[in-house]
Parts: structure tokens; sequence; C-alpha cells
């Protein structure tokens, strides 16, 4: 019951294989080429002493207690920004260096509060550390000269507080806030003596800067001056388990660190291979509603969802739900049952749920989320490399010369990998943006993207047809590339389309309104700038030509020779912790974990065998079927396992009409959600701290999940699936998750090396790992496609037929904030409020002033499907046209207005494009006003009985 | 018509010159405004055919110069000017310096053409040969730094000239950008040529608006800039403006200051020669080190090594003030001493008053005593008696100052100025004006001496860069010269 303390070589690792020897203190040491000689030093075990040093920040050399002494050279030069080299002899430790560290902590100490003992860094501190380190006894400046003792406090932030009293101006903050977040939202005020670290400038606080509190700086702080609350309220924790954080498909890796069972705090773990010890936010800070009072702890029941819930013991509520189940399929056979799997859950539950539905319930009617968001990531991936995934991991960017981001808003929505991205973007890398919108990327703190493309919404294809139009027609294909790893018929072929006048990009202009010598001279920046990354997100997949996109990607990175090395690539950034994962594990009415079809003999045998029951050949019901059966009484019954369709899913009258019709709807999940108003059976499901399992993010990196802390409803996720499977009279009897994953890398190729004693000793595999790749896989492709030869698709542009009209002259597109995470069942029950506590309608001045809007005024957003009221906010990040929503507050009902427009192959729902109307309103609308009535009715809890 | 040159320096502007100058204008002369020759004892001061008046009022326009009132003489005969030995300093004064062709014409170009007509390479030997060093304080071999860094391979690299002049007492920069511009565009030039660096920065402190104003017009008029020159070399030159901090005149805080950023101190390595202004190879030089560089070349390597003495070689200009009669500038050759500086062209103290300490080396060099005063001007001369020349302000003080007040004004300016990034310096020179105050108000006085050498000690030896390094040596010279100034509060 330790806390994990990871070792800091106080100054990062070169990027270098080569090596120097030298003498440390009479030791020969080997250190790489470039490495500090603090850094050396600590490799050789032997801990320089150090203050404004840290290993995830460059040099600074102000604290001056990492002197050292170096034979033939005058002086004592700080350790940490003196380079190695070979033959060097190096002293750290003499009498001399031992007074001088002595007096620079006294210097420290002499303006420092000298509250160790009440301090809530108390045995946490390096200043502390260092204290004790050099021996300090005596302060003999004494306490009474200048100092900043009485400086006061910052309480602003929700998450942490800033106290400058307890500050040493090592400026590590600063540092992290630019180097490793790349938000540049701190600086230091003043010089000399009155140095002072700010948010931003005087009389500002934290919580009205710039600060996007990633906790960058609090990691980074080696004192109390940024502490977490937590950690100031209870103490330091005692003990810390590692796992992955639950949001987004980034995955970081964190240190949940506690007292006793209580969450005081996650810190984001160095070794993580997604992170590499940076954070959001999000998986930071925002991990309290775990504890939140709306936590359902007790499965429910009830016969209708008019009733109010009935709380019942977990046997009860299994019980229930099988004879439901069992009486439905009974009367309206076993296809009018389906399943949701969750892609917040883990590999093991998913796969679980998968199972439960093929094997129990003797159906295909399986679908998961990624229907509505990476489905055409999956399909159009597929079918031009072979495997439904990324091409990179993260790191890979630090290798792009050209990065081109696509329908993506890497600073709000996966903020840990942007936070890469912008360091490489600060180094030198280019930038193209795709977006109709100015995102954070566009321009900001010393990134400013050299070519924006603000694109009508719905002509993404016209757009990535125009760019490869350049490339073929001026020359630009990498023929030696594309002759060696792609199939030439299709290449010829495509090439013949897209060079056709239709695909020029002065053709394309009057799709996309973007200018055709931008798009010209973005596509030659692209073909021709060095290593070419592509990464995108869901404002390439939610589009009625969502999958024909993927494949435009896909075609353009293999005529220029972008894929198959480190810096390319194709990267979808995808949105859930684990959607990757779910799609993975066969959570597809088609597929069988691993992306083996239904249809597949061999696939379907082996499950056949293992599961000891007959399968079926033929594809189940998506969601939107599942719903439309619902509706037209085909289909009755339905288990969602950590989805809320009734908020996320498009045009949300249809879904509650099919919700409605369901005669046993399941709900599992953490609170009462949106979807859980039709359901007639409750189970509270377990947060990503109460169970055990594991996550596979964007990049195909399978981390492990720990349990921290029990589930407060007494079960785990998988347990929960494997109750209703036995209460079906199925045999399910794992013990432990570890046993799920055997079963699914004993069935799974891609995952047939993936152990939990490897992920022990590995921390994280990237799939495929087999006897091929035993490492796992960080880059694909490398050398050859796994499909064979890469293939070349076209990828004709037809627009939406959801355009402007006389009566709906507005484009809305929908999107995400930094602060909350999707339809913020968990967000929205912490502080994170504090930042977006509704979701507002940015409009532009020019669409306001013809409708008489002001900022602040409330507005009817209305579309053929639905209306919705929300505050209007004035922005010119949109082109005059376009309107723009998040959608991830229940009170919002923003997919009111979206409509059931999907991706031709794989039902991807065309969020990001609806014809609307904005006009100025008094009040909520009908909708939202029933809404809110069936609401409150829908969600009562019955008063046990006495 | 009769043409009368009046100073257009700053200094003399201070005194009054441009009203002077207008009263002139008035009387019907034609005045030319120049440079200042640097006796600023007799500014605002005329020079007409070579005779000089002064000092002058306006009222001195009609007549003065029949009655012969305030005629000194000709400036040949002035024995602090006629005992100089003007390099850089040679045009300065003498003409317009807003005027290029007169420029051209009193030699100026010579050098850049010079150094065109051989190879860079050759340019690089000529400076090392010529022995100069870098004038702005530490005297690091000029030749040295220009192969570092034309041996630095890169694309891009860039010449930084440090017209920062902050140190107190010190003036030579300014007269030279306010009286020969085109001078330092052309060092500059030069030096670009050598190291193979396409664009040059003068970083110049907020304070000169006279110094900007005649470089921004020297830079858009000088022909040698932006303009193909032997063998393709192009060279341009941007202006920069600091913003009032000391630290920025140290070449790491400089570059920092010059990107955009706070003005704090690197540490080095990397050294600027290798990851300089926007992490590119940079020669960082002073104002009087790269104009020293098209003399050299026009003049030969060997006439600059001819002059000086050891390893100081060539001239300097030596700048006068504080408490003395006749301040100014004065440049001769290395190995003058400073008793000659002081005496015979300073003329002793201002008050009359005996010379008790002289700090030669701006705020940061040491407090020499009268004994001292026979030190020759000379980089390892001043070492070897625990100064240092630094930028050869030499700042005279009478009988009545106290040391240890001075020694307080020492950690007080470096509280003051600095950048507060080490923590020696941010927190030390505070600690130190503290120490120091309750050492001469009589408080646990030889405990406090100890806590002060153990200051003085973490000071030199542990910070960053030079200003918190070399803030003990004027506190060490006073405690060594003049400690009876700290037992005062003892022995009340």
């Amino acid at each position: 019951m330790t806390i994990l303390k990871e070792i800091d070589y106080g100054t990062p690792a070169p990027k270098t294989e080569e090596t120097v020897t030298l003498m440390i203190d009479g030791q020969e040491v080997a250190a790489p080429k470039g490495a500090s000689i603090m850094h050396a030093a600590m490799l050789a075990g032997t801990e320089i002493p150090k203050l404004c040093a840290t290993d995830r920040l460059d040099a600074w050399g102000s604290c001056r207690l990492c002197l050292v002494e170096v034979d033939g050279r005058k002086g004592t030069p700080s350790s940490c920004t003196t380079p190695v080299e070979a033959g060097m002899s190096v002293s750290t430790d003499t009498e001399r260096l031992r007074r001088l560290r002595r007096g620079v902590m006294e210097l420290y100490i002499s303006d420092h509060p000298l509250d160790c003992l009440t301090c809530a860094a108390n045995n946490d501190c390096e200043l502390q550390d260092m204290a004790a380190a050099t021996g300090l006894r005596d302060v003999r400046y004494g306490y009474e000269g200048a100092n900043h003792l009485d400086a006061e406090k910052d309480p602003s932030n929700p998450y942490f507080s800033f106290d400058p009293a307890k500050c040493i101006v090592c400026n590590r903050c600063v540092r992290a806030c630019a180097e490793v977040q790349g938000t540049f939202a701190l600086t230091t005020l003043g010089r000399g003596f009155d140095s002072t670290i700010s948010a931003g400038g005087p009389d500002m606080d934290f919580l009205g800067s710039e600060c996007v509190s990633c906790g960058a700086c609090v990691d980074a702080c080696p004192t109390a001056t940024l502490i977490e609350k937590p950690v100031e309220a209870e103490g330091l924790p005692d003990r810390s388990v590692v796992t992955t954080c639950a949001y987004c498909g980034v995955g970081c890796s964190f240190k949940a660190e506690l007292k006793g069972d209580q969450v005081l705090r996650m810190t984001p773990l160095k070794a993580g291979g997604a992170n590499e010890g940076h954070s959001c936010v999000k998986g930071r800070f925002a991990w309290g509603y775990i504890n939140h009072p709306d936590r359902i702890t007790s499965p429910m029941i009830r016969d209708q969802i008019t009733d109010p819930w009935r709380e019942v013991s977990w046997d009860e509520a299994f019980q229930f739900t099988a004879d439901r189940i069992k009486s439905i399929q009974a009367e309206h056979g076993r296809d009018a049952v389906g399943s949701v799997t969750s892609s917040r859950c883990t590999n093991e539950e998913t796969y679980l749920v998968q199972k439960l539905t093929r094997a129990v319930f003797g159906t295909n009617n399986v679908d998961t989320c990624a229907r509505v968001c990476h489905a055409p990531t999956g399909y159009g991936l597929k079918t031009a490399f072979g495997t439904s995934a990324g091409t990179q991991d993260f790191k890979s960017v630090a290798d792009a010369d050209v990065i081109l981001v696509i329908g993506a808003n890497p600073t709000d929505a996966h903020p840990v990998f942007a936070s890469r991205m912008k360091r490489r973007l600060r180094e030198g890398a280019q930038l193209i943006v795709a977006d109709p919108r100015k995102t954070d990327i566009v321009r900001s703190a010393h990134v400013e993207a050299a070519h924006h493309l603000p694109l009508r919404p719905g002509s993404n294809v016209a757009l990535i047809n125009a760019l490869a139009h350049v490339i073929v027609t001026e020359g630009l294909v990498d023929d030696a590339f594309v002759a060696e790893r792609c199939d030439m018929d299709s290449f010829t072929h495509w090439a013949d389309f897209v060079a056709e006048d239709g695909n020029s990009p002065e053709a394309a202009e009057a799709h996309t309104g973007v200018s055709a010598a931008d798009v010209r001279k973005a596509a030659r920046l692209y073909a021709t700038g060095g290593n070419g990354a592509i990464y995108y997100g869901l404002g390439v997949t939610e589009h009625s030509q969502g999958s024909t996109m993927v494949m435009g990607m896909a075609n353009l990175a293999m005529a220029t020779g972008n894929l198959g090395r480190r810096g390319v690539g194709v990267n979808p950034l995808r949105g859930q912790n684990n959607v990757q994962g779910a799609c993975d594990m066969g959570s597809f009415p088609h597929e069988f974990p691993g992306y083996r079809h239904v249809s597949d003999d061999a696939a379907r045998t082996l499950y056949e065998n293992l599961w000891g029951v007959e399968l079926g050949n033929e594809p189940g019901l998506r969601i939107p079927n599942m719903l439309d059966g619902a509706v037209s009484g085909k289909f009755k019954a339905l288990y969602i396992q950590g989805e809320d369709i009734a908020q996320s899913d498009p045009n949300t009258s249809h879904v509650v009409a099919g919700l409605k019709a369901m005669e046993c709807l399941i709900v599992q999940d953490l609170f009462l959600n949106e979807t859980a108003h039709f359901a007639h059976v409750f189970l509270p499901g377990s947060t990503f701290l109460e169970k055990d399992g594991t996550f596979t993010n964007a990049e195909r990196r399978i981390n492990r999940v720990r349990k921290a802390v029990p589930p407060v409803g007494g079960l785990a996720d998988w347990e929960i699936t494997q109750g209703l499977a036995q209460a079906l009279g199925y045999p399910m009897n794992y013990s432990h998750p570890s046993e799920i994953m055997a079963e699914i890398s004993q069935t799974t190729p891609t995952f047939a090396g993936v152990t939990y004693e490897t992920l022990e000793s590995e921390g994280s595999i990237q799939w495929p790992c087999n006897d091929a790749q035993p490492q796992g896989t960080p880059i694909m492709h490398e050398d050859g496609f796994v499909r064979g030869k890469g293939l070349f698709m076209i990828t004709e542009f037809f627009a939406t037929s959801e355009r402007s009209t006389r009566k709906f002259p507005l484009l809305l597109t929908t999107g995400r904030i930094l602060s909350q995470y999707n339809v913020s069942v968990q967000t929205a029950r912490t502080p994170n409020v504090a930042w977006h506590d509704e979701d507002v309608l940015e409009v532009h001045p020019h669409d306001a002033e013809q409708r008489g809007l002001k900022d602040g005024d409330l507005v009817s957003l209305a579309s053929r499907a639905g209306e919705t009221t929300l505050t209007a906010r004035l922005s010119e990040r949109m082109q005059p046209g376009v309107v723009y929503t998040t959608f991830h507050h229940a009170a919002g009902q923003a997919n009111v207005v979206t409509t059931d427009n999907s991706d031709w192959a794989t039902n991807c729902p065309e969020y990001k494009v609806t014809a609307v109307e904005v006009r100025k309103t008094n009040q909520e609308s009908a909708w939202q006003r029933s809404y809110a009535v069936m609401s409150a009715e829908n969600r009562r809890i019955a008063e046990p009985a006495e | 018509m009769t043409t009368v040159l009046i100073a257009k320096d700053s200094g003399a502007k201070s005194v009054g010159a441009d009203a002077v100058a207008a009263a002139f204008e008035a009387a019907g002369l034609d005045v030319i405004r120049t440079g200042s020759r640097g006796l600023y004892w007799l500014e605002p001061m005329a020079e007409i055919d070579g005779v000089v008046y002064g000092p002058l009022t306006p009222e001195d326009a009609s007549g003065v110069l029949e009655s012969g009132a305030k005629r000194i003489g000709p400036l040949a005969d002035i024995p602090e000017f006629a005992m100089q030995n003007r390099m850089l300093f040679k045009r300065v004064g003498a003409m317009d310096p807003t005027d290029v062709e007169a420029y051209r014409a009193s030699g100026g170009e010579a050098g850049l053409n010079a150094a065109l007509a051989i190879s860079p390479d050759d340019v690089i030997q000529a400076i090392a040969d010529s022995g100069l060093r870098g004038r702005g304080g530490a005297g690091f071999p000029t030749g040295i730094k220009w192969r570092t860094v034309a041996d630095t391979p890169d694309q891009q690299k860039y010449i930084v000239c440090n017209a920062d002049e902050g140190d107190s007492g010190t003036f030579a920069d300014r007269m030279l950008m306010e009286g020969d511009p085109y001078l330092l565009l052309e060092g500059l030039a030069i030096a670009g040529y050598a190291v193979g660096a396409s664009k040059g920065f003068i970083y110049l402190r907020s304070e000169y608006p006279d110094a900007a104003e005649t470089l921004a017009n020297a830079i858009a008029n000088a022909p040698f800039l932006d303009a193909d020159l032997a063998g393709g070399f192009r060279f341009s030159i941007e202006l920069r403006m600091g913003a009032g901090a000391y630290i920025c005149g140290e070449e790491t805080a400089l570059l920092e200051s010059l990107e955009g950023k706070r003005g704090l101190s690197r540490a080095k390595p990397p050294l600027p020669a290798h990851a300089g202004a926007f992490g590119q190879p940079t020669v960082v030089n002073n104002v009087l080190t790269l104009a020293a560089a098209p003399i050299i070349l026009a003049e030969g390597a060997e006439a600059h090594q001819a002059m000086g003495t050891g390893r100081s070689r060539g001239t300097m200009p030596f700048q006068l003030a504080g408490n003395i009669k006749q301040g100014g500038l004065v440049e001769a050759p290395f190995g003058i001493t400073l008793r000659q500086l002081v005496e015979d062209f300073g003329g002793g103290t201002r008050s009359g008053r005996p010379v008790r300490a002289v700090q030669v080396g701006g705020p940061l060099g040491a407090y020499f005593p009268e004994s001292l005063l026979d030190t020759p001007m000379d980089y390892e001369a001043f070492a070897a008696a625990g100064g240092m020349l630094g930028h050869g302000g030499v700042v005279v003080f009478d009988d009545t100052v106290d040391l240890a007040a001075q020694a307080r004004f020492a950690f007080a300016f470096c509280a003051h100025e600095s950048c507060g990034k080490c923590t020696p310096c941010r927190i030390g020179a505070q600690r130190g004006v503290e120490t120091v105050d309750k050492i001469t108000s009589g408080e646990n006085v030889d405990a406090n001496f100890t806590v002060l050498d153990d200051l003085l000690e973490v000071m030199r030896d542990g910070s960053l860069c030079a200003l918190g390094g070399l803030t003990p040596t004027p506190v060490e010279s006073a405690l060594k010269w003049f400690k009876q100034d700290f037992d005062k509060g003892a022995s009340q």
C-alpha cells in the first residue's frame, strides 16, 4: 500500500542510441549522447539535488542546487544544463558544492512559510526534501526580510488552489503550461525578487484565465503552491492504483491515488504510452461523479415506464429480466431482442455483451455507439488497407512534417494528443486544417495553420477529391510507393477519376466554398512537405458520405506514399475511451470479434464449438433498425450497457418513439440517464475505478483498467452481464476479467499474444499482437498492407439531401467542448460545469443581424426533425450560414433537431449537417417542455416498503 | 557662410546644444549637427574651422566668436583631445552622421570593400590577427567567436549587435551610434560576410531614442544593406528596441528579449555561437567590437595589433564619469593607466577633493582605492588587481564616499535588475541589502560578516549569469579596501 513514485531523471532523455562514457564521482557511467550530467548521474543511481529540473521539461538551470564540478573546467556548472562529454570527470558531492547548495537552500527558505507540519504537501514536497538533503539547519538571514508570505491565495479553480506564498518561482508550472500543454496561460510577472507566477496577468485568477486545467502545472509544482483541493482537504493519499482514463479515445494512463477507499487525486503516468505523463481537465480532475449522490446503487425494476422505480435485489432483477426476455422471445421470436454494447466499458465487458446476445439471446442483434461515430472509419480503412483502425501510434506525430487535420477539434476533444501535435507544430511542422469552423488549432499560442480550408458542411468528399486532383494532375504522386504497395488497376482507375475536370479545385469551389488556390497550395504542401499525417474526427465520419470520405483520405495518403512509417498515416481520433475496443470485440451485428463476418464459417464454427450453441450466419440489426423495428412492433427488448441513446442518437423524437414501444428495455448505467426514462429494468453499473479490465484506445493500444475501489452497486459490469446470462440458463462463470481476455486471445488472431501477464510486464500493447508481432504493432502496414495491396476506391461526391432551403436556410453542425464529455452523464456531475453549464448556439453576427438576434438571446433552433430552444452566442468562428452547438446537456436537446440521414455504408448519422432556421423566442420548445414533465415523472423511485 | 559644427549628441543636448544650434542658425550661420567630440565639460560646444568654443549658451550666438570670450582654441591643441588616439571615434564630431556621402568621402565602406575582396575565412583571420577582443566587457577574442559561428553549419545565422549599453558611467556606444552610425552598420555587414549570416539585429536600449532615430535613418540609407554585394552576398539589418532592463545587456537575456520573450538569462551551453537568436548560430558583439571591424579591415590587422599592451590590443574608448572635473570620452590604446585617465584627462574630482575610489567597468566593477590608480587599463592587469575593465566606464568618487553604502548599492542594483531566474541572484541580492544594513546598523556584526561572505560565494559561484556572479565584485572590493566604512554602525 504505497504511492508509486516514478523516477525523475531531471531532464528529458535524448533521442539517440549513441552513448558516451564519462566518470561520475569516480564511477564509469555510459549515458546517451546529449544527455545532461544530471540525467547521466540518475541513470547511474546518483540523485543530484534539484528543484527546477524535472524530466518532462527542458532544462532551465535556475535553482542552482544541481551544481557540480567538472575536472579541468572553471566554476560550478549546473548539471541539468551541461551535457555529458566523453571522458569528462564529474564530482557531484564536494565540500564546496555542499556549501553552495546549503547556501542556496538558506536563501529559498528565507522566503518560505515555516508551516511544513500543517502544509498540504508535507511529506510530498521537493523543497522539503532538498532542505533535508542539503543539511540546512539554520536560516541566518532571519525571516524579517522582504518576503512573499502575505501573497494572497487563489482558490478560483474548482480543482486546485494556487498559493503564491509557497512559491519558489522555479517556473516549472509556466514551462509545463508552455512545453507540455502548449497553452501558454501562465507567465511570470515582475522581475528579480518581485517575480511572481501569474495566470495571464495582474489581477487575473486561474479560473478567469486561459488556463485549461490540464493539471500539468499542478503536476510539475515541487511544493504546495499548486495542489489538488482534495489533498488539501484530506491529506496525502497512501496508495496508488495504475489505471486508464475512461473519457476519450486517447486513453491516458493515470495513477489513482487513494486514502483507504477514497480517491484523492488522479495523476498522469509518465510511463503511459498514450499520454507520457500528460492529462486534461477531464481525466485529471473530473472523476468526482463516482461519488455523486445521483449514483444508483441498487438494481431497480418496474412493470410500466410510467410506474416509479422499485429497488430490488440483484437476483430479483436478473430473474425479472430473464422472464421478460424469455416470454418476448417465445411470442415474437429470438430476433425481437437485441443489445447495445458500451464503448465506455472494458473490452471484456463488451465481449461478454456480444457473447450474451449471440450465444444466449441467440441473435446477431448487437450494435454499439460506434454506429454513430466511427463506423465509417472501420469500413473505409478496412476496405483500403485491410484493418479497421488507425495506422499510427500517437508518438508518430513527433515525426510528422505536415499535419492535415480534417473534421477534428483535437484541443477540445482529444486534448492530450493535441498537446503532442502542438509541440510538433511549435517545432516547425506545417498545419492544414479542413473544418467549417475556425477551431482553436487553426490559430492559438505559437500555432497557426498554414492553410485553413473552411469548407461548407457536407462537402468533405468534394474537397478530398479536389486535393487528390491537384496531386494527380500536378505530378505529385509517389509513383514508386504506389507501384510497390498498391493495387495498380485501382490506382489507374482512381487517378483517371480524380483527374476529371469535375474534381478540380475550381469545380469543387461551388460545393465547398473554399478558394481553389488555397486547395491547390494545401495539396502541394501535403504531397511535398515531407512526412504527411492525416488526423480526422467525426467531422469526417458523421456524414451521408462518411465512409466515402474515409476512403478518400486513404487514397490521398496512398497516392503520396504517406503510410507505413513514423510521421505519416491516416489516423482517426476516436471518441470514446474504448470505442476501438468495442469494435474489435465484435460489437457490430455483422462481425465476430476481430472483424470476422458472421458468415465466415471458420470463425462461426470456432465460436459455436467454444460456446456450445448454434450461431446465426446473417447480420443482425443495427441500432436504427432496432428502433424502427420497435416502432413497427417487431422488436421488443433491448439491453443497453452504458450508452444513452435517447440523448446521443439523432432525431430524438424517433428514438424516443422506438424506446417507448419496447416491452423490456434494460439500461445498465451509473445514473438514471435519459434512456432510463423508458426502461423497465435498471442495473447499476460500475465506474472504471471499480473494476478490472482493459480499454483499447485510438492507437490500438490495450491498456489495463484496475480496480481501485469496490463497485457501489456490488457488481462490476461484466458480472452483471454474467448474472443475466446465468438467469437465462446459460453457464457463464468467469471469476476474473483476465479469463475473459484469455478467451478473446484464444479466439481472435490479432489478439493472440494479449494476456494480462504481458500487459503487466509491458504496460500496454498495441494490436495486432501475435506470433508475428509479439511486442504489438505501433505502426501498421510497415512492410505491406494487411489486405495485401492498398486499394484505391472511387469517391464520387454526392451532395447530401440535407441542404439549406427557404424554410431552413442555415446549416447546423454539432461538436464538443473541452470541459464536457459527450452527453455529460459524468462531467455534468463534476465541477466542470464551471466552464460549460449549458449548450449554446453559436451564430455568426451576419446571420444574427438578419434575424435581429443579440448575444444571449433565447433562440428557437428548428429543423424538419424537431425544435429546441438554446441561448445564442455570437461568434465568428463559423462562416455565415452555419450555426453550431454542442450536444452535452440533456436540457439542450440538440438531437431533437438532427435528422435520420446517415452514411450510405454504415448508417452513421449525419450529425454534422442539418438544415435549420433560427429565430428569437421567449420560451423552451414544446418538445422540451413536455420532455421535462415526462422526465420528472419517469425518474421517480418509490420509497422502500416498510 | 561660416560653417559651425554643433553636436546633436544626446549628452550635448542635455546641456542645451539644441538651443545653441538654433541660435547660431538664427544668427545666419551654417550649422552642421554632428556627434560629440566627447569633451563633455565643454558642451554645448561649437567648432568652427577647427577652433573650439564652449561651453556656450544661446546668447553666445551673436558676438561671442568675435569677442573670443568662449574660445578654447584649436581642437588639435586641446591636450585632452590631442593625447587621444581616435580610431573608432575619428568621425564622431567631425561630420553629419546622417550624411552617407560624407561617410563614404571620409573612408567609409573601405573596410567592407576590403573584406568583400577576400574570402570570409581571411576576414576572420584578419580579425583574429588584429587581437580584437569583445568590448562589451568579457574581452573574449572576437576572431574565435566569429570562427565558431562560421564553423557551425546552418542555413540561417545571425549577427546581433548588443547596443543595450546599461553600465553606469558608460556612453561610448551611444556616442558612436549617434555620431557615426554607418561605421557600426558596416561592421555588422563585415561580420555577416565573415560568418555567413544574411541578417543582423541591433538590440538597442529604449533609453536611447536619439540613437534609435540615427540608426533607423542609417539603416534605411546605407547603400550596402539589402543590396547585392560581391559574390552575391546580401545583408539586412533590423533595429529592435529593448524594454528597459539592464539584464538584457547580458547576451543570453538579450537574445530572449530579441525573440520577444521575457528577458531571462539562458544557461550556457549552448553558446549563442552554436544556438543563439531563434536557436540559430549567432555572433553577439558589442557596438564597439563591430565598429572596430571596418577599421581593422581597411587599415590592416597589424595596425590594430600594433597598439595596446599584452593581450589587450588596439584602442579603447574609455568613459570618464562620476565626480570628475572633465567628464567625457577618451579613446586611447590599452595600457594607459587609470591615474592618467582620472588625472591627466579627467583633471581630478569635480569637487576638488581627493579621489578616494574609482569604479571601473560599470556597477559590477571593483572599487579601486587610490593605491591602485597606477593599474594599466588592460584586461589581465585589472583581473589581477581584482577588478575588470568591462565596457571602459570609469566612475570617480571623492573622499566623502561611503563604500558600505556603495556595497549596499551593488546588492540593491542587482536586486532591482535581476531577471529573477536563478535563486542566488533573485533572493541573494535582496538578502545582501538586508545583511549590509544589519552590519552597518551594528547588528551581530561579526556573524553577519560571515553570512555576507557565504552569500558572496553563493552568488559568485552559484549564479546563472554574470549579473549575479559579478555583484560580489564591488562588494568584495569595498570590504577589502574600505572595511572601515562598514564598521561605523558598530562603533556608534
